[in-house]
């Protein structure tokens, strides 16, 4: 079983559901990131989505913009958020890791060249926001060879078709965009992830994280409820942005706020 | 080539090339899109609307003019400029922009928004908006903001709201990625006008045929006045619908050699250049795969011209595979070599070329000679000089 599979499988018996932090890799600078994620596991996270830097991140909101624009400054790119990968592997064997970006990278890299490299880091799954199941059917596969999980997007505006599609090529979980509009946008409504929930739920047995637009404990409490994990970004990398000149700052309101977000999950 | 030119197939490739590479919110939307394209595009009410707006808003059929005394100076080919300079607004844009406004306004939407890298697509997508009386917003660079002031006067002048992009190079490919942004948020009432063969399919295919009258009528008119086909057509490429329009109708003519004119900015040696066909590599963004500027990491490098409409990282995917296949060629016009053509225009025939098609022109300059005189050069001169006289003046030390 897939370490993916496995931990939910596990969150599911005892009843609670994945808390997912979102990073991008090297920001502000590389060195910040490895530590910054054993941080997060120690804060009681499941899952860690790992951002690879893009110079265009077309579904973003400004502050993984930003986010991806410290780090690039830093010269990090795919290859370089694979090392740190492996660095991670070395003293966590545990914590499934999900590369989250954008296709050009890999397509520079090459398809197979970046399989057997996420294969050799021992990464868990690939969500590549600009992918479709439409184009990305031979990249699942070549993952799925390698035993590496492809995660789709799903949005509000999924068709039952296009779910099905993804339940069926997809796999470790499904990713729900809970609104439209960019990460970190802040019109999320619960009335209307609860019906898409149930839609989802409907068709597919995978896991379902739900994220865009979880800024706080009470939101991560509500929204994880509605499915099977509960995935933030922006609200922790603000926390970057705002303490740049002072990174163990930035880090323990990080892990304050994931903290509550964990309490607040799980009571 | 045997077989009809039949391209893009069902899901938009153009062999490797094209696609639809967007996050799934877009997906529904994009497909809405694809359907609406699909059905009025053979739609005799549509397209009765479509020839009586540019008839008669746009100004169609623009003239194919004969340069005569350039032609004679030059001492080569015989040079025929299609004037899209004389359209409304100044420029090919508004053959796309028209075209698209009444998709929009069939599909119910009641929202526009644009991209702009020079100012003349935002222009004509603000002029469409105007006319039909749709909330108009387009996204603009802030480097582009600065040096195409006058077009952001224009489109503010037509009631549009103009954002200026400071993500990323603030240029046209940032501003490409904000209105996405917007698009992803307000799908539901909001039309994306895209003024490039490039995106997500249906773009680059819908676009094209929204252009493709420049060639049809280019065809007839050459007919008309030579009786035979030219041998050479000639355009700037940035994201290549000038271009394209252009060299679609003639794409099976196999007598025609197509020429696409990218902008090498300082020369493509340098790596300040714009010009992803001559010295990129494949790549995905934007919504298609296609030549990019990228490094080796796949991240995407700043572009450098002095035409802010040619200055884009990547290029509509139909232009990678006419490249590939060899059916078309692609060169490469730097800043000073445009400037040339940009004078040449002005001083031999009284037009005063953009200094998007000034690269094209540039391009006239050393191929004409190369040719004989029976031959035939058309070159599109794909919008007028006006919006550029700042740039110009401040180049000749002038402070208007």
């Amino acid at each position: 079983m897939s370490r993916l599979a496995a931990t939910f499988e596990k969150l599911a018996q005892s009843g609670r559901k994945a808390l997912i932090p979102f990073v991008t890799a090297g920001d502000p600078k590389p060195e910040f990131t490895l530590p910054l994620m054993h941080a997060l596991v120690d804060a009681g996270v499941d899952v860690i989505e790992l951002g690879v830097p893009f110079s265009d991140p077309m579904a973003d909101g400004p502050v993984i913009q930003r986010a991806s624009e410290r780090a690039l400054a830093h010269k990090m790119s795919l290859s370089k958020t694979l090392a740190l990968a492996t660095e991670f592997r070395k003293t966590d064997q545990k914590t499934p890791l999900v590369l989250m970006g954008y296709l050009n990278p890999i397509e520079a890299m090459g398809y197979e060249n970046f399989a057997n490299a996420a294969q050799r880091a021992d990464i868990d799954g690939v969500l590549t926001v600009d992918l479709p199941p439409e184009e990305g059917e031979h990249s699942a596969e070549l993952l799925r060879e390698r035993g590496v999980d492809t995660i789709f997007l799903l949005a509000p505006n999924s068709s039952h078709e296009r779910i099905h599609k993804m339940a069926t090529i997809g796999s470790g979980y499904l990713y729900y965009v809970s609104l439209k509009g960019v990460t970190g946008a802040g019109h999320l409504n619960v009335q209307d992830v609860e019906t898409k929930l149930n839609e989802i739920k409907s068709i597919t047995s995978l896991p379902v994280s739900i994220g865009f637009g979880v800024k706080d404990a009470e939101t991560a409490r509500t929204i994880s409820s509605l499915g099977d994990g509960v995935v933030v970004g922006s609200a922790l990398i603000s926390k970057i942005e705002n303490n740049l000149d002072d990174l163990e700052s930035a880090k323990s309101e990080i892990i304050k706020l994931l903290t509550s977000m964990r309490q607040a999950m799980d009571s | 080539m045997t077989e009809k030119y039949n391209m893009p197939d069902a899901r938009g490739h153009f062999g490797p090339y094209g696609g639809m590479f967007v996050a799934e919110t877009l997906i529904p939307p994009i497909q809405e899109l694809n359907e609406a394209y699909k059905k009025y595009l053979n739609d005799p009410e549509f397209i009765a609307e479509l020839d009586a707006d540019l008839k008669h808003y746009v100004g169609r059929p623009s003239p194919l003019y004969y340069a005569e005394r350039w032609s004679r100076e030059l001492g080569g080919a015989q040079i025929y400029l299609k004037r899209e300079d004389l359209n409304h607004t100044g420029s090919h844009k508004i053959n796309n922009t028209v075209g698209q406004a009444l998709l929009a306004k069939r599909m119910g939407k009641t929202r526009i928004i644009a991209e702009t890298g020079a100012g003349q697509h935002g222009v004509a997508t603000a002029t469409v908006a105007a006319r039909l009386g749709l909330e108009c917003v387009v996204y603009m660079g802030a480097v582009d903001v600065a040096r195409q002031s006058l077009n952001v006067y224009r489109m503010k002048l037509l009631g549009a709201t103009v954002v200026a992009v400071e993500s990323g190079s603030k240029t046209l490919k940032d501003a490409l990625n904000e209105a996405l942004r917007d698009w992803v948020t307000n799908v539901d009432n909001t039309f994306y006008i895209i003024g490039t063969v490039a995106g997500p399919h249906p773009y680059p295919a819908m676009v094209r045929d929204f252009q493709a009258i420049i060639g049809r009528e280019t065809k007839q008119q050459c007919l008309e006045m030579t009786g035979k086909l030219p041998d050479a057509l000639v355009a700037c490429v940035g994201g290549g619908s000038n271009a394209i329009g252009l060299f679609y109708p003639f794409i099976d003519d196999e007598s025609v050699r197509l020429i696409g004119v990218e902008a090498a900015g300082d020369g493509v040696a340098t790596g300040r250049h714009s010009a992803p066909l001559c010295a990129g590599r494949p790549g995905v963004l934007h919504g298609n795969r296609t030549y990019l500027m990228a490094d080796d990491d796949g991240e995407i490098i700043e572009t450098h011209s002095i035409s802010a409409g040619l200055d884009y990282p990547g290029v509509g995917p139909e232009h990678a595979w006419l490249k590939d296949t060899g059916r078309a060629e692609y060169v490469n016009i730097t800043d000073n070599e445009a400037l040339e053509g940009f004078y040449a225009l002005t001083r031999m025939e009284g037009i005063i070329p953009a200094l998007e098609s000034s690269h094209a022109m540039a391009h006239v300059l050393r191929l004409a000679p190369t040719m004989r005189k029976e031959e035939i050069i058309v070159v599109n001169l794909s919008g007028r000089g006006d919006k550029d006289m700042q740039t110009m003046a401040r180049r000749e030390g002038i402070e208007l």
